[in-house]
């Protein structure tokens, strides 16, 4: 993988902020858009666009064939057997919540265990909470290790057979923790549950194959892998959407609307309803067709060096906390001695460094980590070695002015 | 790299108010406690009033942030100690005037060091951090 032709495919890294060449370090948060994207979106608005599954004009069935053919590529990518099992929506916060809602209240009871982890997102946190809430189940965590990971051994003890519903990151987007999906599935189906995924740190990053994972539901967001807000997919076993009601109602997801009752479409479009996310979800298929082409194995590859050249970079600089894993994915979290995140990442800008700085949506974590906030440095496919090494030496900068300016 | 920029944020005046805060602490009986967080990024306020009547006799301040909302915290407890609520209420109204990048009257907040941080009006990512313990002291009013 060449990264300087890489890079020339995403106009907006090729730009000063604060008088120096951007370096862009927030891909977890959100990751810049290829061209290849951008044009396949600009060409929808300017050539194609039309409502889907409606009508029998032209533009109609041209617009559908690429929201269908969007899904078709959806599904390769994360090789799941059909389109059925495809949902387009508005994002990982969105896919998990109709699990839990659907899934969760339609399955789950009062004696059930719901499991999770402390490393989770916000997202995949407070829909357990709801089904815990609403049927009376007992939400239980799986406890983290010393160094950001989970034993089996852990996931064993945790999951009984009272647990329905085990749901996980399958990487951690504080600790950049990669979780062993494809064991944890076996545990919880040895246990009778499910596995819910949060694909949000995965997909962008890792070859994904649902059906070897073999995860029941798995969800993740366009935005974080080069395509638009506001597009997202939730992968389901089809088996298990068959028996699932849908949460939204209205257009597009019926069969047959009478007036006291109604009938829903086939998979995947009853869990479709209204207008559907169409730009977003073709700008999803460019952003998947600019990935493969590239190759998620090189993308990974190139992602591993710089990760483990980051922590080596910023082992070095004295008074430097770095949170998780060695193994990790490619984004470090930390705290300069006691900088304030906030501070960190003021400095750094005024560089042209951009990074994020807060609890990540993971405010279970930062009191497990004994943390207010951090800061947090994320890599994707366009960055490079020079990248962190501004990152280094902004960083060092950083800690001599809060050390020396002003006392 | 170019301190100018960050000089006119972390002036000397904020970063001593961050490192040595002025009535920070908590007083041991039950005061009137009010909070306020900034969802956003984490940082938390805790303010603790004596009243008498309506003038804060003594105000103390506990909490985590960056520099500028802690030391934001401490100018403001230093700066609405023996006044009126009212009166702290239109500080208030001026201090978020002044983080909009309005020329306000400093003298009105009879603390010169608030002058200060009037940088921050030019870094809007930050001022959510300056506002935060005014906006947390409008609530003893209510």
């Amino acid at each position: 993988m060449d990264v300087r032709k890489v890079r020339e495919q995403f106009p907006i890294l090729d730009q000063e902020v604060n008088g120096h060449p951007l370096v862009y370090l927030d891909s977890s948060a959100t990751a810049q858009k290829p061209i290849k994207v951008i044009e396949a979106v600009n060409n929808y608005y300017r050539q194609t666009n039309s409502n889907v599954h409606r009508g029998v004009h032209t533009l109609g069935s041209q617009a559908t064939d690429l929201y269908e053919g969007a899904r078709d590529k959806v599904r390769r990518f994360i090789n799941a057997r059909s389109t059925a099992e495809i949902i387009f929506n508005r994002g990982t916060t969105t896919g998990i919540n109709v699990v839990a809602q659907s899934y969760g209240l339609q399955n789950v009871t009062a004696e059930d265990e719901i499991v999770i982890t402390p490393m989770e997102h916000h997202s995949n946190i407070i829909p357990w909470q709801q089904v815990a809430k609403k049927t009376g189940a007992t939400l239980k965590y799986i406890p983290l290790q010393e160094d950001g990971t989970i034993s089996l051994e852990d996931v064993k003890e945790t999951v009984t057979n009272k647990t329905k519903i085990v749901a996980i990151a399958h990487v951690s987007n504080v600790l950049g923790t990669i979780n062993p999906i494809k064991e944890i599935a076996k545990i919880a189906h040895e246990n009778g549950a499910v596995i819910v995924v949060d694909g949000a740190q995965s997909a962008p990053h890792l070859k994904i194959d649902v059906q070897d994972l073999d995860c029941d539901f798995y969800a993740f967001s366009g935005h974080k892998m080069g395509a638009p807000t506001g597009i997202g997919v939730l992968y389901g076993k089809e088996e298990l959407l068959e028996k699932m009601e849908p949460v939204e109602f209205g257009g597009e997801m019926i069969d047959f609307v009478e007036k006291y009752d109604s009938t829903w479409k086939e998979l995947p479009w009853k869990f479709e309803g209204g207008t559907p996310i169409i730009a977003g979800a073709i700008g999803l298929g460019a952003a998947i067709d600019f990935l493969s082409d590239i190759g998620m194995e090189n993308i990974l590859q190139h992602e591993e060096k710089l990760a483990k050249y980051a922590l080596e970079r910023l082992s070095e600089i004295d008074g430097l906390t770095i949170y998780g894993p060695t193994k990790r994915a490619a984004l470090v979290t930390f705290n300069l001695d006691d900088v304030h995140p906030h501070d960190v990442s003021t400095v750094l800008d005024t560089e042209g460094i951009a990074i994020r700085a807060g609890h990540h949506c993971a405010q279970v974590l930062m009191k497990h980590l004994n943390v207010s906030a951090t800061a947090r440095a994320s890599m994707y496919l366009y960055n490079t070695e020079e990248d962190i090494d501004r990152l280094a030496e902004g960083l060092v900068k950083t800690k001599e002015y809060f050390g020396n300016v002003a006392f | 790299m170019s301190h100018f920029n960050l000089d006119t944020l972390y002036r000397q005046v904020i970063m001593d108010h961050y490192k040595h805060p002025r009535n920070r602490g908590t007083f041991e009986d039950e005061s009137l406690t009010v909070e306020m967080n900034n969802p956003t990024c984490g940082d938390r306020i805790f303010l603790q009033f004596k009243l008498d009547s309506d003038v804060v006799e003594d105000v103390r301040f506990t909490g985590e942030g960056c520099s500028i909302s802690l030391a934001s915290a401490s100018m403001m407890t230093q700066a609405i100690k023996g006044k009126k609520i009212d009166e702290a209420l239109k500080m208030s109204n001026l201090f978020s005037k002044m983080m909009l990048g309005e020329e306000v009257d400093i003298e009105a907040f009879g603390l010169e060091d608030i002058e200060a941080l009037q940088g921050v009006s030019n870094f809007p990512a930050r001022i959510k951090c300056a506002t935060l313990a005014w906006k947390a002291m409008e609530k003893v009013s209510k």
